[in-house]
């Protein structure tokens, strides 16, 4: 609360418009606050808690799995474990982190005064703590919270207990919110654009969003859609997915990976937008191939939506239909390769320092590369078969979401920090941050590759004993990456709370707008907007 | 020209017309999935199958193994008559179910078969079936019912012993439960 106020007051005399001049103070500011940089922090700050909370059950999970047996968790609650883990950090952490670097960049970047419809803004931020607690509330109800994977498949999700209803509800109302966020982007982007800001000179980090806000605008809705007919099948008596009233669970799987494929690039297009501008910045050189990392993100998002069903090679799937759906998910390997490559050739004879935001973007091009060449193996049909629902997928989707959405979102907060707050952030603080992450990143989830071949099934509490070693490697490192989040925690404290004074452009490389305005950014920006040439 | 908020209102609601639709469209892809797996052949529960016309080859012989389950509690008693029979690939078999409706109430039924191993499915093809209709039994009737089927003489030389199984689920079943 003092800190808001001090942040308030410091506000009041940065800048010298006099109109909002008086904004209600302390909490009531955050309550009402429809400034797109206040939005863009509570964001952030939402997303950081439930960082936290999904960790606090991924820690559950692996203290589980330290060895073989049951030794802490009934199977059940580890279900809720798994279950939660994904659903909160799918929705409650990646998301809204990146919906937060929208709010405080997008108008920034394109040079707007704020976002498109600044009171919906306040409501899509204040409708995700509700959903938040609903979710989490779910452990406290009889039969516990949903237990069916974060995929909420029937059956499973249309004949479990009352949890699963707050689960859904949950998720209606973070896709309520998600899809306000979206539109609200879309128009901002579209019409507010400052002066001569074509499309095409647009920076990659707004490009990237721009595009991920259609996808939530187009499949939001359809797991809306989803959900709902879950929810009609456990009370009001329609058999969409119920075999014995003539429904079919395998329709579920279809429809949720409609959402589901477009809903894994949501998480990943606005971390390359983050690692666009991160390595041209430091590389103290343009981004190599601007157009065609356009095209290539477009790409992506296009061929999002036809291949869903990799997701379900074992559900009895006639030949012809694995075969198309092997071929179009490995067609996406060309664009990102693309964008691989792109990232890479800006680095190439380019004055490269290595700040903490440099080596996140490092880590993220190094880590997620490997993501995705194990995704290249998962889209194969015969061997997916042979490793659906076994540790190697858990292992390759972690290498994109953590080693590649989360460290985009560290070398973004890293990056920015200095603009949101004022101060430059402890690069010693930062490093440590990154080395201790990457390390304990792959100890913990590199291991999970050889589980996975060797045949360990995912979510389940217990696992014969071939596999011991392996599983204490993981949860020796899934702890030292969760006490690493703590320095992330320090660095942000320490950077908010004072500091060596940012100047407007911290490094050297960076050229987009947000740089122009004084650090930390005024409450108000480009208010008359500005001019490019 | 159109100020700046007139048009973000436009184009909001353009994006709310496609959310709108888009929400609309998870639901359409129900009948559209329905039509797709009658139009491929996929989930041909319900339809007797084709058969050519077979030669009995009857130096080789397959046990086939009959079982009967119910979900949803259903208060029927569900049998197969015979527990198996021994048969040549490309005989023409008739065995019988025998189900009773055990309670005061009319309930209608119906009955998905599964086969194990799964890979014998293929080769295992019903001319006629009670799982091809739903079945309505009034308080305390009984009925006996035929499946009258044909094992392809494909069928691989490891398989020989194939288990027909049949699950009866109560239609209004998930209505009454939910309740």
């Amino acid at each position: 609360m003092e800190a808001a106020t001090h942040a308030e007051a410091a506000h009041g005399h940065a800048h010298g418009h006099d109109d909002h001049a008086h904004h209600p103070s302390g909490l009531m500011r955050w309550v009402t606050t429809t400034n797109h940089k206040d939005i863009g922090t509570l964001y952030l700050l939402f997303s950081l808690t439930m960082f936290f909370i999904g960790g606090l059950l991924a820690f559950g999970i692996r203290a589980e799995l330290f060895q073989p047996g049951l030794q802490y968790w009934e199977p059940e609650f580890f279900n809720q474990l798994t279950t939660m883990h994904g659903l909160i950090m799918v929705f409650g952490a990646i998301m809204p982190a990146f919906v937060g670097f929208a709010n405080w960049q997008i108008p920034m970047m394109i040079g707007a005064p704020d976002m498109a419809f600044a009171r919906m803004n306040n409501w899509s931020f204040w409708l995700l703590p509700p959903a938040a607690i609903l979710l989490v509330s779910s452990f406290f109800v009889p039969g516990g919270a949903p237990a069916g994977g974060w995929t909420i498949y029937a059956p499973l999700s249309t004949q479990m207990g009352p949890g699963m209803d707050l689960g859904i509800f949950a998720l209606h109302i973070m896709g309520a919110s998600s899809i306000m966020g979206s539109i609200n982007i879309v128009t901002t982007i579209l019409n507010m654009r400052a002066p001569g800001m074509t499309l095409m000179k647009m920076p990659l980090f707004v490009w990237t969003w721009l595009i991920t806000a259609y996808l939530l605008i187009a499949v939001m809705p359809v797991l809306a859609g989803a959900i709902t007919m879950i929810l009609t099948d456990r009370h009001f008596g329609t058999n969409f997915f119920n075999a014995a009233g003539g429904g079919d669970p395998v329709m579920f799987q279809h429809i949720f990976w409609f959402f589901g494929h477009p809903e894994v690039y949501i998480m990943i297009l606005p971390a390359f937008g983050i690692v666009s501008q991160v390595i041209p910045a430091f590389a103290r050189k343009p981004l190599f191939g601007y157009a065609s990392m356009v095209y290539a993100t477009s790409s992506i998002a296009i061929l999002s939506f036809i291949v869903w069903a990799h997701h379900m090679f074992t559900t009895g799937m006639p030949a012809a239909g694995q075969l198309f759906f092997m071929f179009a998910t490995m067609l996406i390997a060309v664009p990102t390769g693309v964008k691989v490559f792109n990232w890479i050739a800006t680095m190439w004879k380019g004055s490269m320092t290595f700040e903490t935001p440099m080596l996140f973007a490092c880590g993220f091009l190094f880590v997620f590369s490997m993501g995705g060449f194990t995704g290249l193996v998962c889209a194969i049909t015969p061997i997916d078969i042979q490793i659906q629902d076994t540790y190697y997928v858990v292992a390759h989707f972690h290498y994109v979401l953590v080693a590649g959405s989360l460290f985009a979102i560290f070398s973004g907060t890293y990056f920015w920090l200095p603009k949101w707050t004022g101060h430059m952030y402890s690069e010693t603080l930062g490093k440590a941050h990154f080395w201790l992450s990457l390390v304990f990143f792959n100890v913990t989830f590199f291991p999970m590759h050889f589980l996975g071949l060797a045949g360990m099934p995912r979510r389940i509490p217990d696992y014969a004993l071939q596999f011991a070693d392996f599983n204490m490697i993981a949860s020796i490192g899934a702890l030292g990456f969760g006490l690493s989040q703590l320095l992330f925690v320090a660095a942000i404290i320490k950077c908010a709370r004072g500091g060596e004074k940012a100047p407007a452009k911290p490094w050297e490389g960076a050229d987009t707008l947000e740089w122009t305005l004084p650090s930390p950014a005024p409450y108000h920006s480009f208010e008359t907007p500005p001019v490019i040439k | 020209m159109v100020s700046i908020p007139q048009l973000n209102l436009h184009t909001m609601r353009k994006l709310l017309i496609v959310s709108v639709a888009m929400f609309g469209f998870g639901f359409a892809l129900v009948p559209f999935y329905k039509k797709i797996c009658e139009v491929t052949g996929v989930n041909r529960l319900f339809k007797p199958d084709d058969i050519a016309n077979t030669q009995i080859e009857s130096a080789r012989t397959v046990t086939i193994e009959f079982d009967s389950n119910l979900r949803s509690a259903l208060p029927w008693t569900f049998k197969p008559l015979q527990t198996n029979v021994q048969i040549h690939p490309g005989e023409l078999t008739t065995i019988i179910y025998e189900i009773r409706n055990n309670s005061d109430r009319a309930i209608t039924g119906q009955a998905i078969p599964s086969y194990g191993p799964q890979l014998a499915q293929q080769y295992f093809k019903k001319i006629d079936c009670f799982c091809f209709t739903q079945q309505t039994l009034q308080p305390g009737e009984s009925r006996r019912m035929p499946v009258v089927f044909v094992i392809e003489s494909g069928l691989p030389a490891e398989v020989n012993t194939i288990t027909l199984s049949y699950s009866f689920f109560e239609v209004e079943g998930a209505a009454r439960k939910a309740g």
